[in-house]
């Protein structure tokens, strides 16, 4: 039986709710604000809100000296492509382990996680060196690659989590229908598991989308995305953080506008299974 | 004048041999004024020679790192690489710079001044030109100075600054008689620090590289900058470096700051900051009695990996871009204020330049510090604000948190010196010093 809520605690509830929520929202709300103050401004103190004489000089100063639009494909490319090959890797190692599980399957799958717990920069000059080797420097092709294993073991549990939730027996109707693996996974698994696959898919994206370490670190001028476009704004000598705030903006806006109209498909896909 | 530049640029192409195709460069950088005016004037560059430029513009920890691990692994992302003289003679001492021994007649290398040209260079060679140079220097409210009913000496000492803060500071307008660095990190409150304490006669290391943290040098100096900071500095000056220092400042709310010279352009921009027309400059401050002032000195310069395939195009751009000719090139367009400053004497020679009030003192400061000789007692390391040692941004960066500590009240003076000495200690045995 559903419980009861009264008016007053629903208020209460949504009021809180909201606080959190735009507790969460201020630091970006506030980078908005600031990329339409001069410098000056963006530095008063005390800080000024909303007051001030909007500017969209920043913005006009960051289109010149950068090619946003070159950084923004390559992030595109980067983030997608990670996304994809993952997706398409961690879909038959979710199965098997949700399916096929064997006595060591918990083990593998928390040294699976165990592999995200190692900070980046410890094994930066390894793969530094092998990407010199391969001659992947400064190519979206090596980074699609890092990122996709770097975000595996997220993939990879959130989808054996999505597929533990889908009914053993109807895998095995259709084996018994003559469905072959390939069927079984393609036709009868994933489109069940769409709800899951899709939060997955936006979850890791974001992910990719936001790593700094790797897609600073290896590239230079052809794969740079746009954590590099803003990086090339950030001086730890000189006040530039009106143009510092206003590149942000460019930068996490295609990110903000996804998140934004697929966010009903997110809360879905991440709170698959837990009302059972 | 625009002309000469662009002949000069076309003789030392022919001059130079296997420069015949156009090339297109790579050069990572600082995100800082001056690095980024250079790159508007890069087509200046391209039409004289031919070659295309590609700038990879990064936060000074982020090409720090990102250069560092290149030329280690000698990755050739880069083609010129923008470092300070802290990277120049260690990378140089291993090989991974190439000489600039053999730079144009026209370039005159002669005009670069000699402390930038000795920090930047190993065992006589130069591996890196000053694409601008910086001390630090006492930068001041005249007018509170005189409502303080003080005046600013050119070469004051701690002494006065400290009597001067206190008068200055008026905590109900919310001004703070001193802004000074406190924030963790080699390169920023570590490096304010360092240069503090070698002007009350401390060092980091003595002749037999034992660290020097238990000695009355290091306590006087850090005691006496937290008891100053406690009466007169800003609320939270832990967290403070020098763009908090600045934004303080250029809001009225400082009555002296001391840091980098570069920041005299800012300070003095009637855009950005508002007491424009009331900041006076003096010398960096020493103790009584001690003859070493707290100056440090800094460049930010360009410098060529080694096995770049582009070598001869690389030393053409940084010709071009370190050249008397560039400086007036950015003077003829955005007036003598915002030229790269502290690398060439003839700059100061410029009759032209000596009208910018900062000018002289700014290359008093430079002229006053010594990377050979920093300190009271001697040394076995060169650089000032730093150890010219590989292992020192490690070490620094721990040893500032020690301190950083000290100033947000988490730790005394004693306990920091203690931990300081025990980690430095560790790590330079660990080093096979």
């Amino acid at each position: 039986m559903a419980r009861t809520v009264t008016t007053p605690r629903k208020l209460i509830n949504t009021a809180f709710a909201w606080a959190v929520g735009l507790l969460i929202f201020f630091p970006i709300l506030w980078t908005i604000l600031t990329s339409f103050k001069t410098e000056a401004q963006a530095i008063a103190s005390p800080p000024i809100f909303l007051n001030f004489d909007w500017t969209l000089e920043n913005y006009a100063v960051v289109q010149e000296r950068s090619n946003y639009t070159r950084f923004l494909w390559n992030s595109i490319i980067i983030a997608g492509g990670s996304t994809l090959l993952g997706v398409i890797v961690a879909v038959p190692a979710a199965w098997a382990m949700a399916f096929v599980p064997s006595a060591r399957t918990k083990d593998i799958l928390l040294w699976m996680l165990s592999t995200k717990m190692l900070p980046a920069v410890g094994v930066l000059y390894p793969i530094y060196l092998l990407f010199i080797q391969l001659g992947l420097l400064d190519s979206r092709a090596g980074l699609v690659v890092v990122l996709m294993l770097i975000n595996l073991p997220i993939i990879v549990w959130m989808l054996y989590t999505y597929f533990r939730e889908i009914p053993g027996d109807i895998l095995e109707a259709a084996r018994m229908d003559g469905a072959t693996l390939k069927e079984e996974i393609l036709y009868i698994l994933t489109p069940m598991a769409v709800p899951g696959i899709a939060s997955t898919v936006l979850l890791n994206f974001i992910l990719a989308w936001n790593e700094a370490f790797w897609t600073l670190n290896l590239t230079a001028v052809d794969a740079a995305p746009l954590t590099a476009f803003i990086a090339s704004y950030s001086s730890p000598e000189g006040l530039f953080f009106a143009k510092l705030s206003a590149a942000s903006t460019m930068a996490i806006a295609p990110i903000l506008i996804l998140g934004w109209f697929s966010q009903k498909q997110l809360v879905r896909g991440l709170t698959f299974g837990a009302v059972k | 004048m625009y002309l000469k530049s662009l002949l000069w640029a076309a003789s030392t192409t022919a001059l130079m041999a296997g420069a015949a195709s156009a090339e297109t460069i790579t050069i990572a950088t600082v995100n800082n004024g001056d690095m980024i005016r250079i790159q508007k004037y890069t087509d200046k560059f391209t039409e004289a020679t031919g070659h295309e430029v590609e700038w990879v513009t990064l936060e000074e920890n982020v090409l720090r790192q990102r250069v560092t691990t290149d030329i280690s692994t000698k990755g050739g992302q880069f083609d010129i690489m923008t470092i300070g003289m802290y990277e120049t003679p260690i990378w140089g001492a291993n090989g991974w710079l190439v000489p600039l021994d053999d730079l144009s007649a026209e370039y005159d290398v002669d005009d670069i001044l000699p402390a930038m040209r000795g920090g930047l260079s190993h065992d006589g060679t130069l591996y890196a030109a000053p694409f601008y140079g910086e001390s630090s220097m006492v930068m001041y409210r005249t007018d509170l100075m005189e409502k303080a009913g003080l005046e600013m000496p050119e070469a004051p000492t701690w002494q006065f600054i400290r009597e001067a803060a206190a008068k200055m500071t008026d905590r109900e307008n919310d001004i703070n008689g001193i802004c000074l660095r406190g924030k963790a990190g080699w390169g920023e409150g570590g490096a304010f620090i360092t240069v503090t304490a070698n002007s009350f006669g401390a060092r980091w290391f003595d002749e037999d590289w034992k660290p020097q943290f238990d000695q009355p040098e290091w306590k006087e100096a850090l005691t006496f900058f937290v008891d100053m900071m406690n009466e007169s500095g800003p609320a939270g000056y832990a967290t403070n470096g020098f763009n908090e220092n600045l934004s303080l400042f250029q809001q009225g709310k400082c009555g002296m700051w001391i840091d980098a010279t570069v920041a005299a352009s800012f300070v003095t921009n009637p855009n950005d900051s508002t007491v424009a027309d009331k900041v006076g400059f003096a010398l960096a401050p020493n103790s009584e009695g001690v003859d070493k002032r707290a100056n440090w000195l800094w460049a930010w310069a360009l410098a060529i990996p080694a096995g770049t395939q582009k070598e001869d195009a690389a030393k053409q751009f940084i010709e071009w871009a370190t050249s008397k000719d560039y400086i007036e090139l950015v003077a003829e367009n955005e007036g003598w204020a915002n030229v790269p400053p502290g690398a060439r004497q003839s700059l100061y020679d410029n009759p032209n330049y000596k009208d910018i009030p900062f000018a002289q003192m700014t290359l008093k400061s430079i002229l006053a510090a010594d990377p050979e000789n920093c300190c009271v007692k001697p040394t076995p390391y060169t650089g000032i604000q730093f150890v010219a040692i590989p292992e020192f941004a490690g070490i620094a960066t721990q040893v500032s948190q020690e301190f950083s500590a000290v100033y947000a009240g988490q730790q005394s003076v004693d306990e920091a010196l203690a931990k300081a000495q025990a980690f430095t200690a560790e790590e330079m045995e660990a080093a096979g010093y």
